[in-house]
C-alpha cells in the first residue's frame, strides 16, 4: 500500500510574490501598448514585405488601444513601482530564504533542459531528475528574473535618456533601448503561454502547490522504514 | 484483499496519478521533508514499524491515508479562498483607482504618483548630464509629425515672442526674433526623443535658454533679484505656447536650465519652415 503524504512545496512569501506579479505584469504590458501605439513601427519581415506588424489595425480596434498615450503612461509610471517592488522583494527572499538554491541553475541543468524539452515534445522517453525544480524550470525562472531587471534597466533608459544618457548609450542609444524594452515583453508573452501549457499538462496537484504551499505525494512504504 | 481496501487502494493509485511532471514521490528530499502527516512511532524507541503488508494495518494506512487528503482537502480550500479574496481585492483596488476624482483628467492617485515621479526626477536632476551629441552624417531624414498648433500661417515678418512673467515693468513683453537672435548662439547635434517613441538626430541652433533668462529675467519667488544659482527661487515651470493656441507645453524649470535647452530659430542649417514651427521652438 502506498502511503500519502502532504509535501511543503511553495513557501508563503514566494506564492505571494507570484501571484501579485500576475496582473502587475499584466498591466505593465497592456499600458505598454497603449504607448506603444503612439509609434507603432516594429514588423516581422525582410524589406518592404511584411510577414507580422505590431500590431494590426484589427488588434487596435478589437482591444480599444487608439489615442490612449496618455493614459497608459499613467498606468505605466504607476504600477511599474508596485511591479519592481514586488520583484525586489522575491529576489529578497529567495536570497535570505535559500530557495535560490532550488531556482538558479547549475552547470547540469543545461543539459537537463534539453532532455526536458525532448521529453515533453515526447521525443525522449527517459525519467526527468526528482526535484522541486528541474533544469529547465531553473533556467526558465531565473530567466525571467533576469528578463524583469531588463525590463527595468531598459524602461529607465527610454524613461530620461538625457539623465541616464550613459545607461541609454550602454543599450546602444534611445531606438535600441525602446526595441529592447519591446522584445523583453515579447518575451514575457511567450513565457507565460510556455508557462500556461507546462502547468496544464504537470496537473492539478502541481498547480494546487503554487495556491496552498503544499503538494500531495504517495510512498511506497517499505517494511524497513 | 476485501472490496473496501480495493477500493481504497484503488483511490491511491488515482491520487498518485495526479501528480505528473517533474514530481516524482520516493525521493530522498521527500523522505526529508515528510513530517507533516507522517505520525510518529507511537512507542518513540526505534524500533521497527508492524509490517504494513499485513490485513489489520492496511485498514489503519488506508485510515490515515484518508486523513491526509482531508488535511489536504483543508489546506487547499484555505489556499483557494486567500486567493480569491485577494483577487476580489485586487479588482475593487483597481476599479476604485479608475473611479477617484480626477485632477487634470486623469484619477488622482495615478496624478499624484506622476507628481511624486517628478519630483524624484527634479531631485536627481544634473544640468552636467548631457544628451549625447552626434557627428553631423547621423542626421536623421526630414520627419514632419504633425500639424498640431501649426494651423496658422504665422507672418514672419511681424511675429514677436510674448513672454510673461518677467521682473521688469509691468511683467510682460513682445520680442522679435531678431532680439532672440542677438542672444549668444549655440549649436549643437542631439537627437529629438518624442515622448510618442520616435526619435530624430537633429542640428539645432538658437539662444540657450539660460542666456535668454539673463537678458530677460523673469519674477522671482521672493521678489529679490535673479540668480540662476538659487532655482528654489526661480518660477516651478516654464510654460510655452503656438501662436494659434492649439499646442502647449509646460516644461520644468530644472530642465530649462539645462545647458542644452535652446530657444531653436534653426534646424539642420536653415531657419525653421512652418512644419517645423516656424520662427522658434
Amino acid at each position: 500500500m502506498r502511503r500519502m503524504e502532504m509535501r511543503a512545496k511553495h513557501p508563503l512569501a514566494i506564492r505571494w510574490c507570484h501571484w501579485v506579479n500576475f496582473p502587475l505584469l499584466a498591466l505593465m504590458i497592456w499600458s505598454g501598448i497603449l504607448i506603444y501605439w503612439a509609434n507603432d513601427v516594429y514588423r516581422v519581415g525582410l524589406g518592404s514585405f511584411t510577414v507580422f506588424s505590431f500590431f494590426p489595425e484589427g488588434f487596435y480596434h478589437t482591444f480599444g488601444v487608439s489615442h490612449r498615450l496618455a493614459q497608459g503612461m499613467a498606468w505605466h509610471f504607476f504600477f511599474m513601482w508596485f511591479f519592481v517592488i514586488n520583484g525586489i522583494v522575491y529576489v529578497t527572499y529567495t536570497v535570505l530564504s535559500g530557495e535560490w538554491r532550488c531556482l538558479v541553475p547549475t552547470r547540469e541543468s543545461f543539459r537537463e533542459a534539453v532532455l526536458v524539452a525532448l521529453h515533453d515534445l515526447r521525443l525522449w522517453k527517459g525519467t526527468l531528475p526528482e526535484r522541486k525544480f528541474n533544469g529547465a524550470q531553473q533556467i526558465a525562472y531565473s530567466g525571467v528574473i533576469l528578463m524583469g531587471f531588463g525590463s527595468m534597466v531598459t524602461g529607465l533608459a527610454i524613461y530620461k535618456p538625457t539623465q541616464l544618457y550613459w545607461l541609454t548609450s550602454l543599450l546602444g542609444g534611445y531606438q535600441a533601448a525602446r526595441f529592447e524594452h519591446f522584445l523583453l515583453a515579447l518575451g514575457y508573452v511567450t513565457f507565460f503561454c510556455v508557462h500556461i501549457a507546462q502547468v496544464v499538462r504537470a496537473g492539478w496537484n502541481n498547480f494546487r502547490a503554487m495556491v496552498c504551499g503544499y503538494e500531495l505525494v504517495s510512498k511506497e512504504e517499505s517494511a524497513n522504514e | 484483499m476485501s472490496e473496501a481496501k480495493k477500493q481504497a487502494a484503488a483511490a491511491d493509485e488515482a491520487a498518485t496519478g495526479m501528480r505528473e511532471g517533474e514530481e516524482t514521490p520516493r525521493t530522498a528530499a521527500a523522505e526529508n521533508n515528510a513530517t507533516a502527516a507522517t505520525p510518529a512511532n507511537p512507542e518513540g524507541n526505534g524500533r521497527k514499524a508492524p509490517d504494513p503488508i499485513t490485513e489489520p494495518d492496511l485498514g489503519a494506512s488506508a485510515a490515515r491515508n484518508e486523513q491526509v487528503r482531508r488535511q489536504m482537502r483543508r489546506q487547499s480550500r484555505r489556499g483557494f479562498l486567500g486567493l480569491a479574496a485577494g483577487a476580489l481585492a485586487g479588482f475593487g483596488a483597481w476599479e476604485w483607482l479608475n473611479s477617484r476624482r480626477e485632477i487634470n483628467g486623469t484619477p488622482w492617485p495615478f496624478r499624484e504618483t506622476l507628481e511624486v515621479n517628478e519630483q524624484l526626477a527634479r531631485d536627481f536632476f544634473s544640468a552636467r548630464r548631457l544628451s549625447p551629441v552626434f557627428p553631423a552624417r547621423r542626421i536623421s531624414a526630414d520627419r514632419l509629425n504633425g500639424d498640431l498648433g501649426l494651423d496658422e500661417n504665422v507672418d514672419l515678418a511681424t511675429w514677436k515672442l510674448q513672454v510673461h512673467g518677467l521682473a521688469s515693468q509691468d511683467g510682460s513683453l513682445a520680442l522679435t526674433l531678431d532680439a532672440i537672435k542677438k542672444l549668444p548662439r549655440t549649436e549643437m547635434t542631439t537627437e529629438l526623443k518624442c515622448i510618442e517613441g520616435w526619435s530624430a538626430v537633429v542640428e539645432w541652433a538658437g539662444a540657450r535658454f539660460t542666456d535668454f533668462m539673463k537678458a530677460y529675467p523673469p519674477e522671482t519667488v521672493s521678489g529679490g533679484p535673479f540668480s540662476l544659482h538659487h532655482r528654489e527661487d526661480l518660477p516651478t515651470y516654464v510654460s510655452m505656447e503656438t501662436p494659434d493656441g492649439g499646442y502647449y507645453v509646460g516644461l520644468d524649470m530644472e530642465s530649462m536650465l539645462h545647458p542644452q535647452t535652446l530657444l531653436c530659430y534653426e534646424r539642420n542649417g536653415q531657419a525653421l519652415t512652418q512644419e517645423h514651427g516656424a520662427p522658434r521652438k
